[in-house]
């Protein structure tokens, strides 16, 4: 028996209010990320720390902004300042998103960095960067929350150490959400981009 | 005194006032920079070496007159840690080249002995496995800079 005009309007009508809540799940659309996706693997950015211009700060402080995290020491003459280059070079090809970005360089030789060398040193390579010291135990605690290492290396004869580090680079969103994990060999065009879609991402 | 007494003083005393090795004659630089860091950090440097002759040869060493130490240092990203380990030679092959870079093989100038800054030129002498040097002259340039 063919169904009556009436019955076949009503079950295409079905059909199609079936098909009305997949069409809301695809109106989010997924950012294609280049950088390595680390949403839900690490924790949120937490850490008590003092900044380069002797203030205590915390994670809460940078929320509002995209913070980029790496560790590192100033006394490094190689890595360390090849990646603040590089990461300024990123953020002037960035433009005015750049605003909302933050370069947080966290020092593993607390010994040594002081804030105020701290302040100096970030100086010069990006106005956006901000150099975190601390204790010890506190700097420890960050990289463990990162699953992170660093080791201080023997002293030489001169008295001058290096620091072995993560050379891992942290991106956290302005809910200071960890988002994206970068290596110093990740390509800068490859960092610009995922930058632009993590400032342009609603708060 | 007697001519010949004369000539062997003479002669030691020309010895013992040349402790210069000859400068080499292979191995040619380029591209020379250094960066440099705010106050007493070390810098690094960075150049290309090109050995123009067919036998390989080594850089074994670095010193500088305006730096109390220097050193060659390579840095590793390798395994995710990032680290620098001193190096006793660095090859430059037979009609070949080897680039001191950022990320890799760098001098690690430390204790300058007057300000450097960016502008400023600072020879940093490297000595070869064949007992050569090889004086080159680094042109400063900025923390945040990306080549020379």
């Amino acid at each position: 028996m063919k169904p009556s005009p009436c019955r076949r309007a009503f079950l295409a009508l079905l059909a199609l209010a079936a098909l009305l809540p997949l069409a809301a799940c695809q109106r989010e659309p997924q950012p294609e990320w280049r950088l390595n996706d680390v949403a839900g693997h690490l924790p949120d950015l937490d850490f008590r720390l003092t900044d380069d211009n002797g203030k205590a700060v915390t994670g809460a402080d940078y929320r509002g902004k995209v913070a980029i995290m790496y560790f590192g020491y100033t006394h490094c003459p190689d890595v360390c300042p090849l990646t603040l280059t590089q990461l300024h070079v990123v953020l002037d090809r960035l433009g005015a998103p750049a605003d909302k970005v933050r370069i947080l360089f966290v020092s593993v030789d607390p010994a040594r960095d002081t804030p105020e060398v701290m302040h100096t040193y970030v100086n010069a390579f990006d106005k956006r960067a901000v150099g975190l010291a601390g204790s010890q135990a506190d700097v420890e605690a960050l990289a463990k929350r990162y699953r992170s290492a660093f080791t201080r290396e023997p002293d030489r004869a001169d008295g001058n150490y290096e620091v072995s580090h993560s050379s891992a680079i942290y991106i956290f969103d302005a809910n200071g959400k960890a988002r994206l994990l970068a290596t110093p060999s990740a390509s800068q065009d490859d960092i610009v981009h995922d930058l632009h879609l993590l400032t342009s991402l609603e708060p | 005194m007697k001519p010949s007494l004369f000539i062997l003083t003479a002669l030691l005393a020309m010895g013992a006032g040349t402790t210069q090795a000859a400068d080499s004659t292979s191995v040619k630089a380029s591209d020379a920079w250094i960066r440099v860091l705010p106050g007493n950090l070390p810098a690094g440097g960075y150049v290309t070496l090109e050995n123009t002759s067919g036998t390989g040869v080594a850089v074994t060493g670095a010193a500088s007159a305006d730096y109390g130490d220097a050193m060659i240092h390579k840095s590793s990203t390798e395994t995710g840690m990032g680290r620098m380990e001193m190096v006793d030679k660095v090859p430059v092959p037979a009609n070949g080249k080897v680039a001191f870079a950022p990320g890799g093989y760098h001098v690690m100038l430390m204790e300058p002995k007057h300000a450097v800054k960016p502008g400023d030129k600072v020879v940093v002498t490297f000595t070869l496995s064949d007992g050569t040097t090889l004086p080159v002259t680094f042109v400063a340039k900025p923390a945040n800079a990306t080549g020379p």
